[in-house]
């Protein structure tokens, strides 16, 4: 039985089809990239495994440890341990970072039944991940992404996701917008976080990030499904001939 | 009460408003309507002085003549002014000198409120707290120590007693009888409520708080409280409000009056929680309510914060006039409404002295099919020389049936002083909730995390207890609320 697997899926907007017969299966400790022209369906992709409502399935299921999750609601899947890093975090006016990641990190103990942590606890958890991360203090008593550059959403969401350690992480664009020494600092805080139960799917344009974090498989996606997958030769060589080829196949 | 009814609340109560249980006390109250001959009775039964009986007295015949307000942004069917209890007190409560002597009754109904009523549970000394049910004030706690500092705290009834001097002076002084058709039926009917003197260079080391609960049946609430802060003074007060789940509407009518002078500091806190009616608007209080201070002295400074998070209709514009050069007035609040609650607040900064600056800072949050505006009035007299006032409104929606107003009025008489006013009106979006529940938070949750990131600026002015009270009491008054 496979751990991860998304079979013959149908999804999109109220009136759009995007995904379009997707399939794509994932093992235990493997890292995946999905890499593919710009509107073929990548986000839309990550929201609809994260289950955000804008979308709707109309057919073909997702299977995560054995359960179909798509009835599930998008918090229950996050407990599940299925992370995504946003390709454009959304701001929240006047709740820290800090206390976000509070409200995060109890909620998910809360489903492990587990209690609250303590705030001495919490405060030394998150300190010692943002540290790694380059993240200042000041920055977690900011709203969240309120006013944050590019490179700072980012370096939040991986703080996040370091803090959730999720079983399945889903990264669309995570090296959008970084410089290159921000792009270090995260691919090295996905790579910490790499294990042999830690799975990833990363969603990109580039093979930028490939190249500071390997792939065990890359996939072309056009018009809502995946067109080609090998291993990361494949994102070198997109690199050099751009996806015309898979265009117009 | 008949048992079944009594297990009907405990029902109903139990589900969503944790406050809606009612106690069953014997009452001793005054025959139902009202006429010059029940006011004679309060009065009576207050052994109030002459003076104070012309108070009513006027104060009635002046409310026959006026109509009730309709201006405000709110709908309720007529009151029926006449099938209204205007007086009900507890029956084993003839003026209890110690706690021993309270109905056990009412001590546990206190207890499941919360209210730290008991000194020895109370050695701390945070807060000190005077409870009034229905129409009398229960007790006084901490009444001695303070004492010790020549701070008074009491009942206002007892104050009319003990200090006649300093009730009959500032009585009226600040909202006079004739000021508004609620306000001039409290002075005509008021039953208790606080008073509090600070004396000159006294600065209090514990909050003074009252606890106001509705608890008969068919009783209107007309608590009058009087708070005056001598020069050099400082006090911070605080105030809560429950009343049990009732199937009809309860008239709450306060006054509230506040003195300050030169230097002195008066920080006023409401945490407003009266039963808000249930999900189809069936029940609730009116919450119809004037509350105004003047900062008479130079340098005063008068700062109300308010968390309004219950009562069917609201109708509250907590006010400062800024007489004395210098002065400071300040209003922080936070009005919530949920289903079919309405609210109309906001407030008045009347600015008279020179140099005065005044703050406001409103936070509405409209979910359900609530409706909630902040009505305000700036005004900068003539000898306002130099005078400032800073305004800012947000509204917060949640869900697409509510509607939020905002209303300011602006009057400059002076041309050296400044008016500056911002508005915001925003929604809590689809995405927020699904960032928030993608990291495990469920949409209850976040929508509470997110409401009080929004009003973080006016809890900040709340005193601590009452900050954690109040941002619970918000996520509870949200919940099942939704943004679809």
């Amino acid at each position: 039985m496979p751990w991860f697997k998304i079979s013959n899926l149908f999804a999109g907007t109220e009136n759009k089809l995007i995904l379009s017969d997707f399939n794509l299966q994932i093992n235990p400790g493997e890292v995946h990239a999905i890499m593919g022209p710009n509107g073929t369906g990548k986000s839309s992709l990550a929201n609809v495994i994260a289950g955000n409502p804008k979308y709707s399935v109309s057919s073909g299921n997702i299977l995560f440890k054995n359960i179909d999750i798509l009835p599930l609601p998008p918090e229950q899947r996050a407990s599940m341990g299925i992370f995504l890093g946003f390709q454009n975090p959304i701001d929240i006016p006047g709740v820290s970072v800090m206390t976000f990641l509070k409200y995060a990190i109890n909620a998910q103990r809360a489903f492990n039944s587990l209690e609250p942590l303590d705030a001495p606890s919490l405060l030394k958890k998150v300190k010692i991940r943002a540290e790694a991360l380059g993240i200042p203090n000041e920055m977690l008593k900011r709203p969240l992404n309120v006013g944050f550059s590019g490179g700072e959403k980012k370096r939040i969401e991986t703080l996040q996701m370091a803090l959730l350690e999720p079983e399945l992480a889903i990264l669309d664009e995570m090296d959008s917008g970084l410089d290159i020494d921000a792009l270090k600092i995260v691919a090295n805080g996905i790579n910490v976080l790499k294990n042999n139960n830690r799975s990833f799917l990363l969603i990109t344009h580039y093979d930028r990030l490939l190249s500071y974090v390997k792939p065990n498989f890359v996939h072309i996606m056009v018009n809502g499904k995946i067109v080609r997958s090998g291993d990361e030769n494949l994102a070198k060589s997109l690199e050099k001939n751009g996806y015309t080829e898979f265009l117009n196949a | 009460m008949p048992e079944n009814l009594n297990a009907k609340l405990k029902n109903l109560t139990e589900n969503t408003y944790k406050y809606g249980f009612s106690i069953n006390l014997e009452n001793d109250s005054a025959p139902i309507g009202i006429n010059e001959n029940i006011i004679k009775l309060i009065s009576n039964k207050k052994n109030e002085p002459l003076w104070l009986l012309d108070f009513r007295l006027k104060a009635f015949r002046h409310w026959k003549s006026l109509k009730e307000p309709h201006w405000a942004k709110v709908t309720y069917p007529n009151i029926d002014y006449q099938k209204i209890y205007y007086y009900s007190a507890p029956k084993n409560l003839k003026s209890p000198k110690k706690l021993q002597d309270l109905d056990p009754e009412l001590l546990k109904m206190y207890d499941k409120l919360g209210v730290p009523l008991h000194e020895r549970e109370n050695l701390a000394g945070i807060t000190a707290v005077d409870a009034v049910l229905d129409s009398v004030s229960v007790t006084t706690t901490f009444k001695e120590n303070l004492a010790k500092l020549g701070i008074i705290f009491c009942s206002i009834s007892e104050a009319v007693q003990k200090y006649p001097d300093l009730v009959k002076k500032y009585l009226g002084s600040v909202v006079p009888y004739t000021d508004n058709f609620f306000a001039c039926l409290n002075s005509a009917v008021f039953s208790d409520g606080s008073f509090v003197y600070i004396p000159k260079g006294v600065r209090s080391p514990i909050e003074l708080s009252t606890y106001f609960r509705i608890n008969a049946i068919n009783t209107g609430q007309f608590e009058r409280t009087l708070i005056i802060a001598d020069d050099d003074s400082y006090v911070s007060y605080l105030e809560g409000c429950t009343a049990p789940q009732r199937d009809e509407n309860q008239l709450h009518a306060a006054v509230v009056e506040i003195v300050v002078m030169n230097n002195a500091e008066v920080k006023y806190s409401t945490v407003q929680n009266w039963f808000p009616g249930d999900k189809n608007g069936i029940g609730g209080i009116y919450n119809f309510v004037t509350k105004r201070g003047s900062c008479i002295g130079e340098k005063s400074k008068l700062s109300w914060t308010q968390v309004e998070t219950g009562s069917a209709i609201t109708w509250k514009y907590p006010s400062c006039i800024l007489k004395g050069k210098n002065s400071v007035g300040e209003f922080f609040s936070v009005a919530l409404t949920n289903n079919l609650q309405q609210a109309d607040t906001g407030t008045k900064m009347i600015h008279i002295g020179e140099n005065s600056s005044s703050t406001i800072i409103a936070k509405s949050i409209s979910a359900g099919k609530s409706l909630s505006a902040y009505r305000g009035m700036v005004k900068m007299s003539p000898q306002a020389i130099n005078a400032q006032n800073f305004s800012k409104c947000d509204n917060l929606l949640i869900g697409n049936k509510c509607s939020a107003y905002t209303i300011p009025v602006m009057q400059n008489l002076n041309n050296s002083a400044r008016i500056a006013h911002e508005a915001t009106t925003s929604k809590i979006s689809e995405e927020q909730l699904f960032y928030c529940q993608q990291r495990g938070i469920s949409a209850d949750d976040a929508i509470s995390l997110i409401v009080n990131g929004f009003c973080k600026e006016v809890m900040k002015h709340l005193p601590m207890e009452f900050a954690v009270e109040a941002s619970r009491l918000i996520s509870v008054s949200l919940e099942g609320a939704s943004v679809g």
